[in-house]
């Protein structure tokens, strides 16, 4: 047998992340505690260096390698450098948040830097095999680092029920897989892809598979009715790692999502829309409905996270390329507003103080005028309010269900819409209209946080105002 | 005619053995069921000339995971009591979520062809060598996927580290260097002088 050695360039990004997870690994077990931020500012240049090695490579998008088992593409790139800096921002937020609660270990960010790997991994997977690789890194390193702080029951029994539920949906994901394996004959998407366009009809295996497949996808994504994940895990977590699992992961799991349905499954298209539209619907109303009564920020961000995925599936389901753009739109600024949010918990978190109820917002705008306006920004940008970007995502994801004929879906979005606001409205109520608690202590962070933290709720409004740039890059590199 | 028989016979015991480890009331008898439905696919790959494969199976699962398994279900003191109450509650809602399942597949299967075409597999020449087949393209067509999986089993070894090695006040632990560099001059024997005779017990004899 004759082998060709593959072709590594496209791959460096993943290379370098592993190699340097590893080194980091063996430097911090030599460092005392007193030399941790070593570890710390690694990781950091790690991740910019991977960056800096991604847009390098770019020029070779589209190239195939590994047994055309990983692709590096544009649209692979791009989620790839929004995944960097969401790692990045959640390596900066955790920081002194963890040094206060003594868990400033060398493990998080090693974990981290491998979570980033498997997210990587699947953004750029092109076979089911590599797609599940990566998906199952990322997973194992989300538990663990939700289990990382022992000292904390709730941050246990929230590893716990993500564990078994994960390890469920992994089955069940990877028994979607093998059958279509069976019913086709093949891992590869692209010929996955040729193989459906090409059968006379649809059997029963493929069928079946795509349920499986669909049930696995949206647990990690946290769709309703997979989503009874999602709260516990959220509020039981470590704020840092809550960002974390609640930020980066959403864009792989978009890509999963372009890569198996859309690439993979794109035939089966009219299968799936109606299962997705189920869940779409499902997803809007719970995660509008539930949240209202929520006492927890984490937990209401928790469900504000499942109306969100509502949104996202909307804009895949629709099956058009300006859906998937606005998709990817959504997805990426979802991403920024929900790291700006956790960023501000975290914030105004101090030793021995949580600071995720929502009774601990009281009254912010007398202690720091300057991040109850972030907390503002985030807020109205996730209600949707114009002129923060997540009117544009939403008006994006809308335009495009409009566009392929199902206003009636787009007015229910829109109903929902205006129902979620109300919790995000009652959070800027509480800051601007309400009285601090006694003996409210005025907010104390370093200041790299503070200046990064701005910047990214700025960033918020940045994109709101012009939404152009953003949306034009994912036109550019979402073309089918 | 003698495979198809075989084949039916393996997949009835795995069918049986896989509902054994799900129903069984003894958590020690669910470990042997599903030792017995490793077995029994392992049987089922040989039938499908994956021999190697098959041989991994048992010498894996059946002999290092499960084995594992088993000592720590021995270990656990489980109290099967506790387990079992809030089935009652619950039963009805798995048995409607069950039957909605069932419902829906039969569906599935009723509105559908198989679509796959089902032929008798072409046994391979007496000279095959699964392990060859499978060494040919391990390191070379899935190299990247190997590679992979060895990553996952680093984050599972940073994990499992990570989550255990800790210090608890209150834990008697041992620190075997201390335990080596002992000597009796450092106070780990004491010499009492004791004047001949005046022991307890009385008289010398």
């Amino acid at each position: 047998m004759t082998f060709t050695l593959p072709a590594f360039t496209p791959a460096i990004p993943e290379m370098f992340v592993l190699g340097m997870g590893c080194f980091i690994l063996l430097v911090d077990v030599f460092l005392s505690d007193r030399h941790r931020l070593v570890t710390y500012w690694l990781s950091l240049a790690t991740v910019a260096a991977t960056a800096w090695l991604t847009v390098t490579i770019a020029e070779n998008a589209g190239l195939l390698t590994f047994g055309d088992m990983f692709v590096n593409d544009s649209m692979g790139n791009v989620l790839k450098l929004f995944t960097y800096l969401t790692v990045a921002l959640t390596f900066l937020y955790s920081r002194d948040y963890l040094t206060d609660r003594n868990l400033f270990k060398g493990e998080f960010y090693v974990l981290g830097l491998f979570g980033m790997l498997g997210m990587m991994v699947m953004i750029s997977a092109h076979n089911f095999i590599t797609i599940y690789l990566g998906l199952e890194l990322l997973s194992l390193s989300l538990y663990a680092m939700v289990a990382l702080d022992r000292d904390s029951p709730a941050a246990s029994e929230a590893a716990m029920k993500y564990f078994v539920l994960g390890a469920i949906a992994s089955g069940i994901l990877l028994y979607g897989m093998s059958l279509l394996y069976g019913a086709t004959g093949t891992l590869d998407i692209t010929k996955l892809g040729v193989h459906i366009a090409e059968a006379p009809e649809i059997g029963i295996g493929v069928t079946f598979a795509l349920g499986f497949i669909i049930v696995g996808l949206c647990f990690k994504l946290g769709a309703v009715p997979f989503h009874m994940w999602l709260p516990d895990v959220y509020e039981g977590a470590n704020t840092p790692v809550t960002l974390y699992v609640g930020s980066a992961p959403k864009i792989a799991a978009f890509a999963l999502f372009m890569r198996l349905l859309v690439e993979g499954l794109g035939g089966l298209r009219a299968e799936w829309r109606t299962m997705l539209i189920v869940l779409s619907i499902l997803s809007m109303a719970i995660g509008s409905i539930v949240a209202i009564v929520q006492t927890n920020l984490k937990r209401l961000l928790a469900y504000s996270t499942i109306s969100h995925v509502g949104y996202i599936l909307m804009g895949i389901l629709v099956g058009t390329t300006a859906g998937y753009q606005a998709a990817m739109f959504y997805v990426i600024t979802y991403v920024i507003m929900a790291a700006a949010a956790f960023g501000i918990i975290i914030l105004l978190a101090r030793k021995g103080f949580e600071s995720d109820r929502l009774e601990d917002f009281k009254g912010l705008n007398d202690r720091s005028p300057w991040f109850a306006a972030m907390m503002l920004i985030v807020m109205f940008g996730m209600a949707g309010v114009p002129p923060f970007v997540g009117f544009f995502g939403k008006l994006y994801v809308l335009r495009a269900v409009i566009d392929a004929g199902m206003t009636w879906l787009a007015v229910v979005g829109v109903i929902f819409a205006i129902i979620s606001a109300f919790y995000y409205l009652k959070v800027v109520k509480l800051m601007y209209f309400d009285r601090a608690p006694e003996g409210a202590k005025p907010v104390a962070a370093s200041l790299d946080m503070c200046w990064v933290l701005s910047g990214n709720g700025l960033a918020i409004l940045l994109l709101g105002v012009l939404p152009g740039p953003l949306m034009a890059l994912c036109a550019r590199v979402i073309n089918f | 005619m003698v495979q198809t028989v075989v084949f039916i016979v393996l997949a009835a015991i795995l069918v049986g053995s896989a509902l054994g480890v799900i129903s069984a009331r003894n958590p020690v008898h669910s470990a042997l069921f599903l030792v017995l439905a490793f077995v029994t696919s392992a049987g089922l790959w040989i039938l499908l000339e994956a021999e190697f494969l098959a041989l991994v199976l048992v010498l894996v699962y059946v002999g290092a995971v499960m084995v594992l398994f088993l000592f720590v279900v021995m270990m656990l003191d489980i109290d099967t009591d506790t387990l079992r109450q809030g089935f009652v509650r619950y039963a009805p809602l798995g048995v409607v979520v069950a039957a909605v399942v069932v419902v829906e597949i039969g569906y599935v299967v009723w509105t559908r062809k198989l679509g796959v075409t089902l032929g008798t597999p072409v046994p391979h020449a007496a000279n095959y060598s699964n392990t060859r087949a499978l060494g040919d393209v391990i390191y070379t067509t899935y190299a990247y996927p190997f590679e992979l999986a060895a990553v996952i089993l680093l984050v599972g070894i940073v994990a499992a580290i990570a989550l255990t090695l800790r210090r608890r006040p209150g834990t008697r632990s041992q620190n075997p260097a201390k335990q080596v560099r002992v000597s009796a001059k450092r106070g780990r024997i004491r010499l009492v002088k004791m004047p001949s005779g005046h022991g307890r017990g009385g008289e010398a004899p």
